[in-house]
């Protein structure tokens, strides 16, 4: 990233271009590889970053210079592909979505909670992934396909626009308290899937879907904590979505 | 056995390599007829597609009077006429066809009034040939890739499709010009994986991170393409990578062409809007090689913004507030979380940003590859989406043709190797199937002493980026082929850090550096070797585009000795006459 020429005359509100000067952020990362040891260890990394850098800049700071075996996923880098969840400072954020201003100088990072950690900052998603899979997933639409588009209203459109936002990146799920010690519950991520479809005037299902969801493992066990809409890299109305559910069900409205 | 793991051999009819849009389309349609798995490095819900923004066309005509043939001949025109034209005419005319099924698979898509699939404009697409920017743009808000991505892999979960997540491909399988499987290495375990089959299926995306500025993921690192190639398969129109002109300032992330769609203009550093010198009837909206271009203009006429000069403004505070709130929700947070600008009364910097490889692994409509001047078939090897060369995009594709490619060519490919397959027997695997692999990771992995990757990456980001980019010339690219043959020597001496097996991502990233030097090279010398300008190609030193001498398509061979060797293929040329691009 190019610094700042004093040479060169600017606007007024250089904010805009410029990214200032260089920052210490001190990284505490919860280390995890069963091929070395078989318990957890905590590594801390000093990285010099500018303001605007990701949070996700300064974990390849240390993975690319200080120490290759650090394991993370990570792909997009702009908070939409979802891969790279953590928990920083005890939230679960996308890594890429922290900017290093926000939290130097110093920032504490973890895997995400509830899921099993496979090797330092990757768990296994296969679990959270199972949830997804068991609440019908996919429009199941009227007998007969039109030629053209089934029509729908903005409005009908509308309905569901929030939880159509998930890019399943697990933030929500691995915040959730219930999730942690209930192995069964399907997790707000799975819950949102389902809204999606419930509420889409063209689908067929959603009694189905609520009847999964009216299961011991379904919307019930949610106890309105709301740390998965503070944990939604994407802003959507989660735990709104959880109770719409619940109305329904105890309702048969929809 | 590698590091003394044994190797797990899969047998399957169809094997497919990616799972992003192409990929999971070609899925829905093969695992229908024959037994089919996808592999893919990541999850398939990680995948680039789910990146793109602003929309999908096809002539529905559902906002304005609109028709494929007007489709088909702005893709010809805005890929500056090197576009196959008969390809662009399957693709324009298959698009309602392809859009509409994506709806009925529940894609939610915004909408008109009358509850029809609403539309908008984007660049390069006309109505009556050139007359008007014109609304054939089909989209979800700025997620329309997105809400693609979510759709095709929910009808996947329906179907039930295998999936082999976070197992990397490394190699393809032939046996006697046939294609027989591939190689993976699986992340989680570091063992190796042979699947045999009967067709392979490549749709692993792009290689936009051999540039600095990219508004590709970390991923893209154009994987199959430099597999095919290490198998003396050529790589067509490489030369041809799109620019797009608005990228967030020193990041690259995209900020979508729906933006200008949706009235955005772009400004320098004396606010004027300059696209009205360049492209007096369609402006903003002109195609993105174009505008790119103009920007560079702007820049070096002293006329850029930032500490650098070297970007400029895109300007969005006139629209209405609900334009920007509901129809680039996206875009704007963009702004406003890594720029720290608020797009309603401030302008934002951007600067143009690798974004697209019109090239790749050249194939015909069925997604079938094709090699050599008389596009001579591999049987049983397929690709789809920004891997492989149609040619639908020509020198320079229009926004919003990627999304429409991935659909209607992975849906061909994938009805086409799955149909192929039902006829023929699985071919034999050739002798010692993973030592190929082997020779490629073990060396890596006993190394102590040598270049870290990312010593080798940051040159070769920054030498494409300032010799390989918008502006090229002989001078620079010469240059440029020089640093690669260093940066390939030095490639034989990567050294990891990380030894282990499990989820080894030193390990990978080394690999994909061979992968993007792989398809660095034949960018480089085939850019040299063509001396015109055209679309997203040009030469400083030959400003001008020469029909006479270079409307043709390269393929790029790795000779025996690892030097590139081009040879040349006409275009499929049809309605269009090539005359001036104008805009």
């Amino acid at each position: 990233m190019a610094e700042s020429s004093p040479g060169v005359p600017e606007r007024s509100d250089d904010r805009r271009t410029e990214n200032g000067q260089k920052v210490s952020l001190r990284l505490r990362i919860r280390r995890y590889n069963p091929e070395i040891r078989e318990d957890s260890w905590w590594d801390e990394f000093e990285v010099r970053m500018l303001p605007n850098d990701r949070l996700l800049d300064a974990l390849h700071e240390v993975k690319w210079r200080h120490d290759g075996t650090l394991a993370l996923r990570r792909s997009c880098a702009h908070a939409i592909c979802g891969s790279d969840a953590v928990t920083v400072n005890g939230r679960n954020r996308l890594a890429c979505k922290v900017l290093v201003k926000e939290v130097a100088p110093r920032c504490t990072v973890e895997p995400i909670r509830g899921l099993p950690v496979l090797k330092d900052l990757i768990v296994d998603m296969e679990p959270f992934f199972d949830g997804y899979r068991s609440v019908l997933p996919y429009l199941v639409p009227e007998e007969g396909e039109p030629d053209k588009e089934r029509p729908q209203s903005p409005e009908d459109r509308h309905r569901f626009d929030d939880t159509t936002k998930c890019i399943l990146c697990a933030c929500c799920t691995t915040s959730c308290p219930i999730f942690w010690g209930d192995e069964g519950y399907v997790g707000p991520a799975a819950i949102v899937a389902a809204h999606r479809f419930i509420y889409d005037s063209r689908d067929r299902a959603a009694q189905d879907r609520l009847q999964i969801l009216s299961a011991k493992t379904g919307v019930f066990r949610c106890r309105t904590t709301f740390n998965c809409t503070e944990a939604c890299p994407r802003s959507i109305q989660v735990t709104k979505a959880v109770q719409e559910l619940k109305r329904s069900i105890l309702f048969d409205r929809f | 056995m590698a590091g003394g793991l044994v190797t797990t051999v899969h047998t399957y009819d169809a094997v497919i390599v990616g799972a992003g849009g192409a990929g999971l389309r070609a899925a829905i349609e093969a695992s229908d007829r024959v037994r089919t798995a996808v592999i893919s490095k990541l999850y398939p819900t990680r995948s680039h597609t789910g990146t793109a923004q602003g929309g999908v066309c096809a002539a529905l005509a559902n906002v304005e009077e609109d028709y494929p043939e007007w489709h088909a001949f702005d893709t010809v025109k805005g890929g500056d006429y090197l576009v196959d034209q008969p390809e662009a005419a399957v693709m324009c005319e298959e698009a309602p066809r392809d859009i509409y099924e994506l709806e009925h698979w529940g894609l939610p898509f915004n909408r008109t009034p009358d509850g029809k699939i609403d539309q908008r404009r984007f660049g390069g697409h006309t109505r009556n040939h050139g007359e008007a920017p014109v609304k054939r743009a089909c989209y979800a808000a700025d997620r329309t890739g997105h809400m693609i991505l979510q759709t095709l892999y929910q009808q996947c979960v329906k179907r039930n499709v295998r999936f082999f997540n976070e197992f990397y491909v490394l190699d393809l399988l032939m046996n006697e010009g046939r294609a027989a499987g591939v190689v993976a290495y699986e992340l989680a375990t570091g063992e190796l994986h042979v699947f045999r089959a009967k067709s392979v299926m490549f749709a692993t995306g792009g290689s936009g991170r051999m540039f600095k500025v990219s508004s590709n993921a970390h991923t893209l690192t154009g994987d199959a393409p430099a597999i095919a190639y290490r198998h003396g398969i050529p790589l067509e129109d490489m030369e041809f990578f799109q620019f797009h002109p608005t990228g967030v300032y020193k990041m690259g992330i995209l900020l979508s062409e729906a933006v200008r769609g949706e009235g955005g203009i772009l400004l320098n550093s004396e606010e004027e809007r300059f696209m009205e010198r360049y492209a007096p009837t369609v402006k903003d909206l002109a195609p993105r090689d174009l505008i790119s271009r103009a920007i560079f203009q702007e820049i070096k006429e002293g006329r850029g913004i930032g500490p650098g000069r070297d970007g400029v403004w895109l300007d969005v505070r006139h629209l209405p507030r609900e334009v920007i709130e509901e129809k680039l929700p996206d875009v704007t947070e963009f702004a406003r979380l890594y720029l720290s600008v608020e797009p309603t009364t401030e302008l934002v910097p951007i600067q143009p940003t690798a974004h697209y490889a019109m090239g790749g692994i050249p194939t015909d409509v069925d997604g079938l590859c094709v090699t050599g001047p008389d596009s001579v078939a591999v049987p049983g090897l397929y690709s789809a989406g920004e891997c492989a060369c149609v040619s639908v995009h020509g020198a320079n594709r229009l926004g919003t043709n990627s999304l429409l490619d991935i659909v209607v060519f992975g849906r061909r490919g994938g009805k086409h190797m799955a149909e192929w397959s039902r006829t023929v027997d699985l071919p034999p695997l050739p002798d010692d199937p993973e030592g190929f692999t082997r020779g490629l990771v073990d060396p890596i992995l006993a190394r102590t002493e040598g270049v870290p990757p990312v010593e080798i990456r940051d040159r070769l980001q920054e030498t494409m980026y300032d010799l390989a980019f918008v502006v090229r010339s002989a001078e620079g690219l010469t240059k440029m082929k020089g640093i690669l043959d260093e940066l390939k020597r030095q490639y034989e001496q990567v050294v990891i850090q990380d030894k282990g097996r499990m989820y080894n991502t030193d390990l990978m990233e080394a690999v994909e550096l061979g992968f993007l030097l792989d398809n660095a090279e034949p960018l480089v010398v085939a850019a040299l070797a063509r001396e015109e300008s055209r679309g997203g190609h040009y030469r400083e030193d030959f400003p001008n585009r020469n029909d006479e001498n270079w409307l043709k398509h390269s393929l790029a061979y790795r000779d025996e000795d690892g030097s590139v060797r081009l040879e040349w293929k006409p275009v499929k040329l049809g309605p269009y006459v090539p005359m001036e691009r104008k805009y």
